[in-house]
């Protein structure tokens, strides 16, 4: 019964964590090159587009559901299963939702990059 | 790709892997926090391990913004997941943890990832506001960004 749980918490985690960063990759997007901003604007510019994009604050609540769910996660399953589990399926619906929801080019090269990653994170754990 | 962005990208790693061993190294010191009295949380932040830590954390926030503002999420994620590799480097220096077999395949797996990446454009997708066409990110024109 702890496993269902542990990986209810895995699913969570990974949807939760997937949301935010699109979210965030998102909004960072429409903000524009920070650096060029901040070089031409000054950083009062960069942080004030960035706290007027409301997706931002999405993604940041999206990431802190993912947390609260992490801490959850590990109160019912093994640090060992919840951590890299979690972070490995992360990176593959990552490759995923920056497909089709960001309309990131993600060629053959970036495929097995995410998958390289997941199974290299996922193997850390053993 | 600049100089200071692949700073930017190091500061992601280093600065994710030394906040996350600080706040470790302090909740340790604490003992464990129950979940149900969430009031023993508020005062971790006075140990000294913890604010150091969620300072350090704030920068990797910081600068986790920043390559998203120039780089895509499937760009981003792969090249920092370096910081996989840094955890087990310093439990292997700092700690003198034996590291497996096994964990020297992810490490090698993680690295082969990365190196995927590093070699292609940092930029795909076209940024949602007109302020910054396509034409501002020359690599995404390149035949390497063509699926």
């Amino acid at each position: 019964m702890n496993d269902l749980y542990a990986w209810a918490a895995i699913a969570l985690i990974t949807f939760a964590a997937t949301t935010g960063d699109v979210l965030l990759a998102y909004s960072m997007k429409r903000v524009g090159d920070v650096g060029e901003i901040w070089k031409t604007n000054g950083l009062f510019a960069v942080v004030s587009r960035i706290l007027t994009t409301p997706t931002f604050f999405l993604g940041v609540l999206a990431m802190a559901v993912a947390f609260y769910s992490l801490l959850f996660g590990l109160s019912w399953g093994n640090l060992s299963l919840v951590v890299p589990a979690s972070a490995s399926l992360t990176f593959v619906a990552n490759a995923i939702a920056a497909r089709i929801f960001l309309h990131e080019r993600v060629g053959r090269r970036r495929w097995m990059a995410a998958l390289l990653v997941a199974t290299g994170v996922a193997l850390m754990a053993v | 790709m600049t100089f200071r962005k692949y700073l930017v990208l190091a500061g992601i790693t280093v600065f994710s892997t030394l906040g996350d061993s600080l706040l470790a190294r302090g909740m340790k010191e604490l003992g464990g926090v129950s979940l149900h009295d969430f009031s023993g949380l508020l005062f971790a932040i006075l140990n000294p391990w913890v604010s150091v830590g969620i300072v350090l954390l704030l920068a990797f926030f910081a600068s986790y913004m920043s390559a998203l503002s120039w780089a895509d999420l499937t760009y981003v994620l792969p090249a920092t997941s370096l910081s996989y590799v840094l955890v087990a480097v310093v439990a292997r220096i700092r700690f003198h943890e034996q590291i497996s077999p096994t964990r020297w395949l992810g490490i090698a797996l993680i690295a082969a990832g990365v190196g995927f990446v590093a070699v292609g454009p940092a930029v795909s997708s076209v940024p949602h506001n007109l302020e910054h066409p396509l034409n501002d990110y020359p690599e995404a024109l390149s035949p390497e960004a063509k699926p």
